[in-house]
């Protein structure tokens, strides 16, 4: 089976039905997905493809095809997901930090598709993803601070900065 | 030592919440080593194994010849922002910035990691950096003052007319100046000074302030190598399935199908669970789901939840009591107002899944896993494989949200036992399922309170009959009180920041079914007793016709703390100005537990259909000097979160002997929709920083509950919320059901 990820073709000899997480971790060793609850109930696995966000936890990666995919590791390469981890940094969003890749995902597809989300926008997209930190409030202000690069919220200082 | 100084002592620890083991062992026991400043007798051996650097005056700094300034981290990281904190006060005693760090995470060592607060190497109990803040600046400016000293002797001139800059030393009148680098092997052969002068806060560089965390960068890319993330060449992925019931065990396993499963490894089996190992988790836990298991569910087959209650409330009529605190008598005359109050079993449910990876040999078990007690691990490791501890090699990691969870040892013992089994390292990785299911659940309590108001509605005594487990005497059996007190257990009930002349606290110890472990929670005791004492609070505000604000003033005149934050947070919320809205609320909440000082006051709207929506939440805190304003709000609004969340959705509850959730669609997590507006606020402090990470958590539930009196006019007095005593016309709708049914 061939796999687009990141820009790269991979060759991999797996199940027509297991979960493309699986394969990005197991197989590939691209780390950066999050295993979380397995059910699509928690966001953590959350990758694109083709620009739009899917639970890779639950995606039988029989059923990909030629669609390319993206994940945490290659999503910077676009414009909204740069300004997406910039505005994550600004703001300093990430606690434990485990659920972050998949909100980044989840934000980047959101931004790319609605380039001024309303907090109705954010609710929509965002809320297929859980973070028992409880980084919310300042997911919000990330996604708006990089969707209108307006500054609402305490912005923290860069090491080297000091 | 008299006992009425041991036992003020006590009292000063509980104050702090989980502060218990310092005072039992320095009290008694033999003096341990624990965290200093200086170099300690270890201190060679754990350099020399750490890259061996030119420079460790401790262990906490090594410095290179070349390259970034290791910082060794005594605490773990699971999302406090500790590793943020313990940089900023090691570099800016150092002289650092924070673009110079590498960090890395502490090995396993007692006597140079070993928390006072705690009583071992752990992080838990919010004490880190009321532990760290005088020994790791001290540590730092151990450290810049031999540096100093080096380039002075070098250049002979006074070390006081040299300055440290980003790494540097400078001599600006001969403008000479020598990077860290270059003067470690000379500051090495130095001895340590005895005594340093420490930095004025008013020149602190780094302290105090929004400094950008320094694991931020690698957490937004997929970069962090989280404990599940570990990869060790020839490993192998396991999954496993533990008996549903405590206390039950494996009888047999029937594989067949299982070994169908393409990418299938083996079938591994200890005595309460089983595994199964495949070139991949999914091959694994498809082998899982088709493997035939039968079990004997052993002695708690039956049980169920409210058989749990029952069995509290007849112990809480009819238990032996262990006095938490006793003052003055109960007044003979007075207005009686008494409660029940009722909390349930949690689970933790880190957003990391439960893992760890272990590969044991003949002569050495390695670990790779992120924990919250690296110590217990190497115990526990040695245990079960038979090897000394000194070739039991722990990697800790980053921690994907411990909150308490990560404080126990099972997941690894698990681990190490199958590991054992196989001749390759074996990574074993729990469902969601199975951490829901086999977590060490916070106690159940059942509380009965009540207390005597007098004319003017003053509390002159109140009475805490506490009932529940203890989690104390099973994870640190010496850290219990004289007559078997927990100190956990009475944490914010037995100290309250109101001015009431006397009371009666006590505790009746009712463990649970042999093989049910309770654990530590967030917010430990506070979180438990914060909710009691703080919706009864606003009972007796509202049995004595007062504001819930006023009432609580009153009682604050000897406690100036709590009234700041108090009255900052009624200040910025507006309250008593204006209206709300039909079936809007607000609800106030006030504490002082780990150290700190925090008031939380939640606006909420109650549906008509009893659905809680959650409109504002303003905390204000006074917790002392602030390391880093960004890391402190963000633990304020984190932590508020974590606490709604349990209030609002959760509890574990028992049938037939097993957990009924499973998963984050039955045991519920506040999620972006559901996310009130949020404001922190904080009262400028110089006195000593006090605990952050559960602070904002202990005092969630309470200003929930006041809130929704407030909306509804019901008082919730058992959790998790139960909308359907927030139905606004039960007739109405029980109409609606009987003609849709």
């Amino acid at each position: 089976m061939l796999l687009s990820v990141n820009g790269e073709k991979h060759s991999v000899e797996v199940p027509a039905d297991m979960p493309l997480l699986w394969v990005l971790r197991d197989v590939l060793g691209l780390m950066g997905t999050k295993f979380g609850c397995g059910i699509a109930q928690c966001g953590a696995c959350t990758v694109h493809l083709d620009g739009q966000a899917v639970r890779s936890c639950v995606l039988p990666v029989g059923s990909i095809g030629t669609r390319s995919i993206t994940t945490i590791e290659g999503v910077g390469a676009t414009p909204a997901g740069k300004r997406v981890q910039q505005a994550w940094l600004d703001v300093d969003v990430v606690q434990c930090g485990y659920c972050q890749p998949g909100q980044i995902m989840s934000a980047v597809a959101l931004l790319a598709q609605t380039p001024a989300p309303t907090d109705d926008d954010i609710n929509a997209a965002m809320s297929g993803n859980i973070c028992r930190c409880g980084t919310y409030v300042r997911i919000r202000a990330a996604i708006k601070q990089a969707a209108g690069g307006k500054v609402s919220v305490l912005q923290t200082i860069p090491a080297g900065a000091t | 030592m008299s006992a009425s100084s041991v036992d003020m002592r006590r009292r000063r620890a509980i104050q702090g919440g989980l502060s218990l083991a310092f005072v039992w062992l320095g009290a008694g026991s033999k003096a341990h080593a624990f965290i200093n400043a200086r170099r300690q007798p270890s201190d060679a051996a754990a350099a020399s194994a750490d890259g061996n650097p030119a420079f460790a005056p401790n262990a906490f700094i090594r410095i290179d010849a070349e390259g970034p300034v290791r910082l060794v981290m005594p605490n773990v990281e699971m999302g406090q922002g500790i590793y943020t904190g313990a940089c900023a006060m090691l570099a800016e005693e150092l002289g650092i910035g924070m673009d110079q760090i590498k960090v890395e995470h502490a090995p396993p060592n007692q006597e140079l990691y070993g928390i006072p607060l705690l009583g071992e190497q752990a992080t838990g109990g919010s004490t880190s950096t009321r532990d760290h803040w005088g020994v790791l600046r001290e540590a730092g400016a151990v450290a810049r003052t031999m540096l100093v000293t080096a380039a002075a002797s070098r250049w002979s001139v006074d070390p006081a007319s040299c300055t440290v800059e980003r790494a540097t030393v400078i001599h600006a009148k001969s403008g000479r100046k020598l990077s860290f680098g270059a003067l470690a092997k000379a500051a090495g052969a130095l001895p340590i000074p005895a005594k340093i002068a420490l930095k004025d806060p008013s020149a602190f560089t780094l302290i105090g302030k929004p400094l950008r965390r320094i694991d931020s960068a690698d957490k937004v890319v997929g970069a962090t190598q989280f404990g599940i993330d570990a990869r060790v060449p020839g490993m192998k992925i396991a999954t496993v399935k533990a008996c549903p019931t405590r206390g039950g065990k494996l009888v047999s396993v029937e594989d067949t199908r299982a070994r169908a499963v393409p990418g299938f490894v083996e079938v591994l089996k200890i005595g309460n669970a089983v595994a199964v190992v495949g070139d991949h988790f999914w091959a694994a836990k498809q082998g899982l789901d088709a493997l035939d298991i039968r079990w004997d569910l052993g002695e708690n087959a039956q049980l169920t939840t409210a058989m749990l209650s029952e069995a509290l409330a007849e112990r809480s009529r009819n238990g032996a009591t262990i006095i938490g605190r006793q003052q003055g008598q109960r007044p003979a005359e007075g207005k009686t107002i008494e409660a029940l109050y009722q909390l349930p079993l949690l689970a933790h449910a880190p957003m990391e899944p439960l893992n760890a990876t272990v590969h044991v040999t003949s002569d050495r078990c390695e670990i790779w896993v992120g924990t919250q007690v690296p110590v217990r691990c190497v115990g526990v490791a040695s245990k079960i494989t038979g090897l000394p501890e000194n070739k039991i090699i722990v990697h800790n990691h980053f921690i994907g949200g411990g909150f308490g969870r990560r404080l126990e040892t099972d997941s690894v013992e698990q681990a190490v036992m199958f590991a054992k089994q196989v001749n390759y390292p074996l990574k074993v990785i729990w469902t969601r399922e199975e951490d829901i299911k086999h977590d060490l659940v916070r106690p159940m309590y059942y509380d009965r309170i009540s207390a005597v108001l007098a004319s003017d509605g003053r509390p002159q005594w109140y009475s805490d009959h506490i009932t529940s487990g203890t989690v104390l005497a099973r994870w640190l059996p010496e850290g219990m009180g004289k007559e078997g007190l927990d100190d956990d257990v009475i944490d914010c009930a037995a100290e309250t920041p109101y001015d009431i002349p006397s009371c009666h606290v006590d505790w009746v110890r009712h463990d649970m079914p042999r093989g049910l472990h309770i654990g530590w929670w967030r917010g430990v005791g506070p979180t438990h007793n914060l909710f009691v004492v703080e919706s009864f609070m606003d009972e007796l505000a509202h049995a004595s016709g007062k504001d819930p604000v006023d009432y609580r003033r009153v009682l604050l005149g000897k406690n100036p703390r709590a009234l700041a934050v108090l009255n900052l947070a009624a200040e910025k919320i507006g309250w008593g100005q204006g209206s709300l809205p039909s079936r809007v609320g607000r609800g106030v909440a006030l504490g002082s537990p780990f150290g700190s000082y925090i008031c939380l006051i939640v606006e909420t709207h109650v549906t008509p259909q009893g659905e809680v929506q959650l409109r504002r939440a303003v905390v204000a805190v006074d917790c002392g000097i602030v390391i880093n304003p960004s890391s402190f709000e963000a633990q304020m609004q984190g932590g508020v979160l974590f606490g709604l969340s349990a209030a609002l959705y959760s509890a574990i509850t028992l049938k037939n002997g097993a957990v009924e959730q499973s998963n984050f669609h039955d045991y519920r997590n506040l999620r972006m929709n559901e996310v009130p507006a949020m404001e922190v606020y904080r009262v400028e402090s110089k006195e000593a920083p006090g605990g952050l990470g559960e602070l904002a958590t202990s005092i969630a539930a309470p200003a929930l509950g006041n809130a929704i009196f407030a909306a509804t006019g019901v008082r919730l007095r058992a959790l998790p919320v139960d909308s359907r005593q927030l139905v606004q016309n039960p007739e109405v709708l029980k109409r609606v059901v009987e003609v849709s049914a």
